[in-house]
């Protein structure tokens, strides 16, 4: 069984929310000065669950995927780190500035190539632009079914078994493989690399693959392949003013604070 | 019929989910005199076309194959495609649910086009849908638009006005045929549990009380669910606590979790992360109680308390009760 889990890199999201700035006419995140890119707290969350289907399959190959800059070389060897077993860095000046069908059409592009996939398994959501929709665009685009937002992702046979996070609820999805899985932080706590794992990674062997290995050009890479375009990039201001209870006693603080509730007609 | 916008849109124990009525509302003020068909998915949906038309759907879509009893990805996708079709509308609007954050990207990819997930502010300019949607765990937002047609996006809980019903209404309804191909549906649903969901629900409360990792442990919950039950409020949390299994995920506010408006919402020990806040930010007043006088949870409060939760939770329900028994 040959998995690819899809990994990206991001900016770290775990800052003080008074150091997140926005470059408004460049319509980017500013990232704070000396705060090193993460892969996204998903996929780390996306690698647990292949290496789980690793420990009770050991002949299954884990390839990370990530399309990135060269940079983003570091979140594949966190996750060779865990235990998985290549890398794949896509890169290349094309696809600095892609829309979500871009992206999807990349990582589909480099799927099919590899051939031999059985499972591609994707964050809910990536926690930059928290959109959500690469791992069922990706499977549309290999015509594949793709089960979303898994808590626990199963592999029996040739079937995917996902059990799914609903708004109220579970569900148990299955599909045949190949097939992708999105999956949610409900899957559990990603494993630690350990220290030896670390440097067993550095030996890991990362491929590198650029638009033209791909096959895709300037024309479907460039602005006219975009269908999503970004008007505007913000910070929204909250104008709360917070009145914070007085009292010489906690007790007191309550009671005032159940006291501006009633007259505020709250309670 | 070509309509300017098509709203797909969900029953919920027989009648129409609150986000339907939401998107009939804004497709409503953004169509321009333009016509609103509405989509109503599986057996005995067509029960609702009538309120789907009072609330301001043109043409309700029936597709009542009894296939599609149950949300199935592809047999819905092929409901969606045929719906789409006949709609012929340049916009589709899908509700953030159980249904829309699965199918729209997969219905957006079929049809070669763009999709904004989880917009809060929809706005026509020059012909096109602008959708603001949250990012950066909620700390910014911004604003897309979708260059070809359809533009399909999806809505988020509480974000628009639903229009008041107007029972005298008219509208067209309309059996649209749906073959469902059984050779084309891969996935299967095998289990499904709900939620054991007790008292106020939680995304329909007045008054919220949500508790952090801050409580210290499940026992502590206890001071919550007494305040909560002293207010007839629900009980949240933060996904802090429900990853560490002391709240079931079914409680979890926040980005990944439920989003929430009430009247009211009283965050006790919670910090205050963005994505915490992108799940109550839309609440009327905040009320926080945390040990740290610098959490961020009081830059979006109203009223605060900065002292340990141990020692103002018993006193706050005794003044509460007494409060609202005067
Ligand atoms: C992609 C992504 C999605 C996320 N989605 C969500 C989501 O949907 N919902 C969500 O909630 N979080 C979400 N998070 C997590 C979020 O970033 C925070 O980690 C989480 O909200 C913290 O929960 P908390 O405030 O309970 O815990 P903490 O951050 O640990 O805060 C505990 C608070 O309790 C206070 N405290 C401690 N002891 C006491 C005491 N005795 N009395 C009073 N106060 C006390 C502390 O001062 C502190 O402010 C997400 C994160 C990511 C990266
Ligand atoms: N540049 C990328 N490189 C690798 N994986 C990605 C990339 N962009 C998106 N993904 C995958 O798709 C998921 C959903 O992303 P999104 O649709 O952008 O929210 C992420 O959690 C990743 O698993």
């Amino acid at each position: 069984m040959h998995i690819i889990v899809c990994v990206k890199q991001v900016p770290d999201w775990d800052i003080p929310p008074s150091s997140f700035k926005v470059d408004e006419a460049a319509k980017r995140v500013t990232p704070p000065a000396g705060v090193a890119a993460v892969p996204s707290q998903f996929d780390t969350i996306g690698v647990e669950a292949a290496m789980r289907l690793k420990d009770k399959t050991p002949d299954a190959k884990i390839t990370i995927m990530s399309m990135g800059p060269e940079a983003a070389r570091d979140v594949i060897k966190h996750s060779l780190a865990m235990g998985a077993d290549e890398g794949l860095l896509l890169t290349d000046p094309l696809f600095e500035d892609l829309d979500w069908y871009q992206v999807a059409l990349v990582l589909s592009t480099a799927v099919k190539k590899l051939e031999d996939v059985d499972l591609v398994i994707c964050g809910r959501q990536a926690v930059d632009w928290d959109m959500g929709v690469s791992g069922s665009g990706i499977a549309e685009l290999l015509d594949w079914p793709a089960l979303t937002i898994g808590k626990d992702v199963q592999v029996n046979d040739g079937t995917l078994s996902v059990e799914r996070v609903l708004m109220d609820g579970f569900e148990t999805v299955e599909a045949p493989l190949p097939a992708v899985a999105t999956v949610s932080n409900e899957l559990g706590e990603p494993r630690y690399p350990k220290l030896q794992q670390i440097m067993q990674a550095a030996k890991k062997q990362v491929t590198i693959w650029s638009a033209a290995d791909l096959g895709l050009n300037e024309a479907q890479l460039g602005p006219d392949g975009r269908k999503l375009t970004l008007e505007r990039l913000y910070v929204p201001q909250s104008d709360a003013q917070c009145e914070m209870m007085e009292g010489d006693t906690p007790e007191e603080m309550a009671q005032n604070l159940a006291k501006k509730l009633a007259e505020a007609k709250l309670i | 019929m070509a309509h300017a916008i098509l709203v797909v849109g969900e029953v919920a124990d027989g009648a129409l989910a609150p986000i339907t009525a939401e998107m009939l509302g804004a497709a409503k003020r953004l169509s321009d005199g333009g016509t609103v068909a509405c989509a109503l998915i599986g057996p005995d949906a067509g029960s609702n076309a009538g309120d789907a038309i009072a609330l301001g759907a043109d043409e309700a879509l029936v597709a009542d194959n009894p296939a599609l009893a149950e949300y199935n990805t592809d047999a819905y996708m092929q409901a969606i495609l045929k719906l789409t079709e006949q709609a012929a509308a340049p916009v589709i609007l899908f509700g953030q649910t159980n249904i829309g954050r699965d199918l729209a990207p997969r219905l957006a990819f079929r049809l070669g086009t763009g999709v904004i997930m989880d917009t809060v502010e929809l706005a026509m300019e020059g012909g096109r849908l602008h959708g603001t949607r949250p990012c950066y765990g909620g700390n910014a937002r911004a604003v897309h638009v979708v260059q070809s047609d359809p533009q399909i996006v999806t809505v988020r809980a509480k974000s628009q006005d639903p229009a008041e019903a107007d029972a005298s209404r008219q509208g067209q309804t309309t059996n649209v045929d749906i073959q469902i191909d059984d050779s084309a549906i891969r996935v299967k649903v095998t289990d499904r549990k709900g939620a054991a969901a007790e008292g106020v629900r939680l995304e329909d409360a007045d008054i919220v009380v949500s508790g952090g990792r801050g409580l210290g442990g499940p026992e502590h919950f206890d001071v919550i669910e007494e305040l909560a039950g002293a207010l007839g409020a629900a009980v949240g949390a933060s996904r802090a606590v429900c990853d560490l299994d002391w709240r079931p995920v079914s409680e979890q506010v926040g980005l990944t979790g439920k989003v929430v408006s009430p009247t009211l919402y009283i965050a006790v020990a919670i910090s205050g992360a963005s994505q915490h806040m992108a799940g109550c930010s839309g609440s009327k007043n905040i009320v926080a109680i945390n040990k740290d006088p610098d959490a961020n949870i009081f830059k979006a409060s109203r009223f605060g308390i900065a002292e340990d939760f141990s020692k103002v939770m018993k006193p706050l329900i005794e003044a509460v009760k007494q409060e609202r028994g005067s």
